[in-house]
């Protein structure tokens, strides 16, 4: 871990200094063709396709279990996980790697694009109208040109007790 | 060496190094009682300890120190520098014949006296003169100065001073001894410092001093000390100086964390040396092999070694219990004796630390429920002093821990009832269980067997911890008693959980990993090898060794979907036997792969519910997989089948001690529970083809031998199928017979049973407990009418008998017996009066009742057969009426016995043939008799 976290801890600095002007990082993906975004501090890698282990018995959403340099990362497709359809198996999708309490885990979605910087004034709480799938695992909404992005919130989007009991 | 010298030399010679480093903090600080009483322990540990060992010079010269640190402690003497020089010169004479312990291991001749008597002067508080100081240089001869030093003796301040005066002069010549340089100049820095303090102090000691004599003592005492230790060593004892150190330097202390950060390292190096020599296998030929080979070897050395460093003797573990037993025997006034057996046997630190509580609780219980008060074991015969053996020791891998008592032993009446009272069980359960698995009940939640609630055990939150505990460490843990003759606990716990053995298999293309300590072997079985796998309505079941082993298919149980075009079919499974504390079951798999080296991870938070896995791991080729928990498998398998499985081993060894068994014929029918039916009933099994049913009067019927026999199936709803073969069970009486359609034959088993009438449905006699299971036991007479309506009684309506029916009386005490005779009997042709017992049958005599013929059994409560019998010969109403007696026990003995009651005829129970054939025999002997 020690090892991961020195990027970080270089990107800390930069991301301080935005927060100050009223800014924040994004790593950037598309699931389903809609833009979400994860903090930037909060990744730790981004993984293309990578060959992962089923888990029998698992909740559908955790696809399985992969070796990230020694470590056993646990893989989530988020599509299932945010109600969509699962991803066709002949796309190749990518991953972006989180530390939730020292556990890794790699959410799996159609693409990752690039760190955006963006300003507190484009973003916006949850429409209550959202799928409450959605509004339970996003913490808002950024209005981009064009387009929208949702923030995923990635302690909610592991927390599987909810979806069992919904 | 002997372990305990070296340790007492590692142990010594740490204390040592610490006294200096303390001593000289004393001279600094003579008010610090902290300092001294610590000082104070560290010597009479010494003392302690080579009084212990035997080792008089030492422990002379440590008494003797020890007494001037009392005095210092108690405030009977004041801290003064010549009396720190003193004790540390004693130390320096310690460490000298410490030195010559350690080479030769045995402590050198002569003795210490002058020391020993210039401590005892100082002592008593006339410290002489810091010439003796020097005089006290140890054994080997002092150097020169020192010797000239000691020739004369000083006693007055002005010599003293004099002396003092000259000393120094020699002493920082002495450099040429490479050793005593740098002693002397690293302490000359470090003399002035305690000037100032010992001033006062010198009042008492010496009578009129002269503060700058006062203020040069310490400073030339130091180098005097150390120059005798230097000349010492300068004697060509340099090498003892080293030597001396060298056993300190054996052992160091280090910190828990750096070993655990060590062998987490470690077993990520296994696991690359295990993805390098994966990938080397890949490829022929390579540069690569022999470094890897190299590697490869270094790296399993390296697991080894650290791996030792992390294992303690259970000892450790131990080290609490013989006080624990103490405190507990004086308690619950029981004399008890621990023995305690392998406690050098090592095992990991962390397993150490796992089981050390489970371990106190076992012996607590053995201690509180498992011995008895002695009176009672002398009533039953045995010595006063209960015994608690601990044995442990290693065995393939794993470590064995037993924990022996030769005490009552398990209760099982009271776990019985205390399983009914916590509706663990119901009686009938109970009933059809061994004792073995009743004494699994202890492991359960909330179970307490003492009859009290006592300061030690009995609160019910025991045993089912301990396995809990124990099962958390990939152990297992086994339970023998013997009542009256004592308990045994046997725990098997793998040496170290970080690195394990595993068995890689294969399931519907994914990969699995079993820990090797619960497999017992591997099975291959295939259509064409001798092991084949049958199936039992769909549950697999592998014959082995003449049992029946259990199979779980890992595809199923982790619902695995076959979508990998199955290209593993049904002709090759292999099949993992794995054992579960006494619960051997099979696992199936596709492939067996090896075994390997794994690195056991905990999954992540979010799978931990899945009680199906322990960990997972990566493998040599980088890929994760699974590790697969038998104790999962076991419970999700359930533990009725745990009782089934031993349940039949343990039937077959006493077969002959139970009674009331009987051949079942197990089959499934309809939905719902397995059926059974008294094997005696069923005249033969069939596969009827379904192509050659015919419809006859609104029933299927087949051509049988020659006739038609109606086909009745369990379920009134149940339609025959097209095509295929259709099992079915023929009940057979004369020339008649039926068929009763059922799905699936299961099995014949020889079982006790206990019927609980409770048949709600017609067609069903009730439910039993058979092999474990609940099983409906059928009326057979109940679908003989669905066949032939006029099946009984048939011989008054339509003429089959010319005769009218005999009447027969059915005497027997199990409801079972009665319900399940009659319809036999009626089937037969009989008019059955069935009674619970002799008294009933009697009050019908009284009655006036009459019967052609008595059937009686032999075991009854109250009355038993023979006594009716003799009751019914000897002036009753019906002493002419012929009696059959019915039993399961039919050696020729009883035989006799019945006829000498006055038996006609004596019946096995059970033999459905010879039953109606002895009727049959005795109402014709009777008939041509009368």
């Amino acid at each position: 871990m020690s090892n991961a976290k020195l990027p970080s801890t270089v990107r800390k600095s930069k991301g301080d200094d935005l927060v100050a002007t009223g800014n924040q990082d994004y790593v950037t993906m598309t699931i389903a063709d809609q833009m979400f975004g994860i903090p930037v501090l909060q990744v730790q890698d981004v993984l293309g396709n990578q060959r992962i282990t089923r888990i029998p018995l698992a909740p559908p959403e955790v696809a399985g279990s992969l070796n990230l340099r020694g470590r056993i990362v646990t893989a989530i497709d988020v599509r299932l996980r945010l109600g969509l359809p699962g991803r066709s198996k002949d796309k190749p999708g990518m991953s972006i790697v989180v530390d939730l309490r020292g556990e890794l885990y790699s959410l799996m979605v159609d693409s990752v694009g690039e760190v955006l910087s963006l300003t507190n004034e484009d973003f916006e709480r949850n429409p209550a109208t959202l799928d409450p799938r959605w509004r339970e695992v996003s913490t808002g909404i950024y209005r981009l040109n064009g387009q929208l992005m949702v923030v995923l919130d990635v302690p909610r989007l592991l927390n599987f007790t909810t979806v069992e009991t919904a | 060496m002997d372990d305990l010298l070296s340790e007492f030399l590692t142990e010594t010679n740490e204390n040592l190094s610490v006294l200096d480093v303390e001593l000289v903090r004393l001279e600094q600080n003579p008010n610090n009682p902290e300092l001294l009483s610590n000082i104070f322990r560290l010597v009479h540990t010494i003392k302690g300890t080579c009084g212990f060992l035997g080792l008089p010079r030492l422990e002379k010269v440590a008494h003797a120190s020890e007494n001037v640190l009392g005095k210092f402690r108690d405030g009977e003497l004041t801290i003064n520098p010549e009396a720190v020089s003193l004790i540390l010169q004693a130390l320096d004479t310690i460490k000298s014949l410490l030195a010559v312990l350690e080479a030769t291991e045995a402590e050198p001749p002569g003795d210490d006296i002058p020391l020993i008597e210039r401590l005892n002067l100082c002592a008593e508080g006339k410290l002489g003169a810091p010439a003796p100081v020097v005089d006290a240089a140890p054994p080997p001869p002092p150097s020169a100065p020192a010797v000239a030093a000691a020739e004369e003796r000083p006693n007055t301040l002005d010599e003293l001073e004099a002396l003092w005066n000259s000393i120094p002069g020699p002493a920082t010549p002495v450099p040429p001894p490479a050793p005593a340089a740098p002693a002397s100049t690293a302490l000359a820095p470090r003399a002035p410092e305690p000037t100032p303090e010992p001033a006062p102090s010198q009042d008492l000691v010496v009578p009129e001093p002269e503060p700058v004599a006062a203020a040069k003592v310490p400073v030339a005492a130091t180098p005097v000390a150390s120059a005798g230790g230097a000349g010492h060593a300068n004697d060509g004892n340099s090498e003892n100086a080293t030597k001396e150190s060298a056993v300190a330097a054996q052992t160091i202390r280090v910190n828990v964390d750096l070993l655990e950060n060590l062998m987490t390292m470690v077993s990520e190096l296994v696991l690359t040396r295990n993805q390098l020599l994966q990938i080397l296998r890949s490829q022929k030929e390579s540069e690569f092999a022999a470094p890897l080979q190299r590697l490869n070897h270094v790296t399993s050395e390296l697991q080894e070694g650290v791996m030792k460093t992390r294992m303690q003797p259970i000892g450790n573990a131990w080290a609490k219990l013989p006080r624990l037993v103490r405190d507990l025997a004086h308690e619950l006034n029981k004399k008890i004796d621990l023995q305690m057996l392998g406690a050098d046997t090592e095992l990991d630190r962390q397993v150490l630390e796992l089981i050390k509580d489970p371990l106190t609780h076992m012996v607590r219980n053995s201690a509180d429920h498992g011995l008895e008060i002695p009176a009672e074991r002398v009533k039953s015969g045995k010595i006063e002093t209960g015994r608690i053996t601990l044995n442990a020791y290693h065995e393939g891998g794993h470590i064995i821990i037993e924990i022996q008592d030769d005490g009552r032993g398990l209760a099982i009446d009271k776990i019985k009832q205390k399983a009914i009272q916590n509706n663990m069980a119901s009686e009938i359960e109970l009933a059809s269980m061994t004792d073995q698995q009743i004494i699994q009940f202890i492991m359960k939640p909330g179970f307490s067997t003492a009859a009290k609630v006592t300061n030690v055990s009995g609160r019910g939150v025991g045993m089912d911890v301990v396995k809990t505990n124990i099962e958390k460490i990939g152990g297992t843990i086994e339970i023998k008693s013997l009542q009256g003759r004592g308990s045994t606990f046997v725990i098997k716990i793998p040496l170290t959980l970080a690195i394990v053995s595993a068995l890689i298999v294969e399931c519907a293309a994914e990969r699995f990993a079993i820990p090797q300590i619960s497999v017992v072997e591997l099975v291959r079985a295939a259509t064409d090898s001798e092991h084949t796998i049958e199936r039992l309505k769909g549950t697999p079941v592998l014959r082995l060794r003449n049992r029946l082993l259990p199979l779980v298919s890992l595809q199923e149980l982790l619902k695995l979907d076959d979508n990998e075009a199955s290209t593993k079919t049904e002709d090759e499974t292999f099949i993992v036997v794995t054992q579960v504390g006494t619960y051997t079951f099979g696992i199936m798999v596709d492939r067996v792969f090896d075994t390997e080296e794994i690195v056991v991870k905990p999954v992540a938070p979010i799978l931990r519910h899945i009680e199906m896995f322990s960990g997972n791991t990566i493998l040599g080729d980088g890929s994760v997989i699974m590790i697969l928990d038998p104790n999962g498998i076991a419970s999700a398998t359930g533990e009725m089948a745990v009782a089934d499985v031993v349940g039949k081993e343990t039937t077959a060894v006493q077969t002959q001690r139970q009674e009331d068994k009987m051949a079942l014929l197990l089959f499934r029918a309809g939905d719902g529970a397995p059926k059974a039916v008294p094997l005696s009933l069923v005249a033969r099994l069939e596969d009827v083809d379904v192509a050659t049913v015919e419809m006859s009067n609104g029933l299927p019927m087949v051509q049988y031998r020659g006739k038609l026999m109606p086909l009745v199936p369990i379920d009134p709803n149940f339609m025959l199928g097209k095509e295929g073969r259709q099992p079915v069970l023929v009940f057979a009486d004369g020339d008649r017979s039926m068929g009763l359609i059922v799905d699936e034959i299961v099995d014949i088993v020889e079982e006790k049973l206990n019927v609980q009438l409770a048949a709600e449905r017609p067609g069903l006699m009730g439910s039993a407990i058979i092999a474990g299971k609940a099983t409906e036991v059928i009326d057979a007479g109940f679908f003989l009418t669905q066949a032939y309506k006029d099946w009984f009684g048939s011989g008054t309506n339509d003429g089959y008998e010319e005769e009218k029916l005999h009447r027969v009386l059915l005497v027997d005490d199990s409801p079972f017996f009665r319900n399940l005779l009659t319809p036999l009997l009626s089937v037969a042709g009989y008019d059955v009066t069935a009674v619970e017992n002799a008294n009933d049958a009697l009050a019908l005599c009284e009655a006036g009742e009459d019967f052609d013929v008595i059937v009686s059994d032999i075991e009854m409560p109250g009355m038993n057969g023979f006594d009716f019998a003799e009751a019914v010969r000897h002036g009753s109403r019906w002493q002419r009426v012929p009696m059959v007696a019915l039993s399961s026990h039919a050696s020729p003995r009883d035989l006799d016995r019945g006829r000498i009651a006055g038996f006609n005829d004596y019946v096995a129970k059970f033999d459905r043939d010879a039953l109606l054939y002895a009727l049959q025999q005795t109402l014709t002997d009777h008939k041509g008799a009368a």
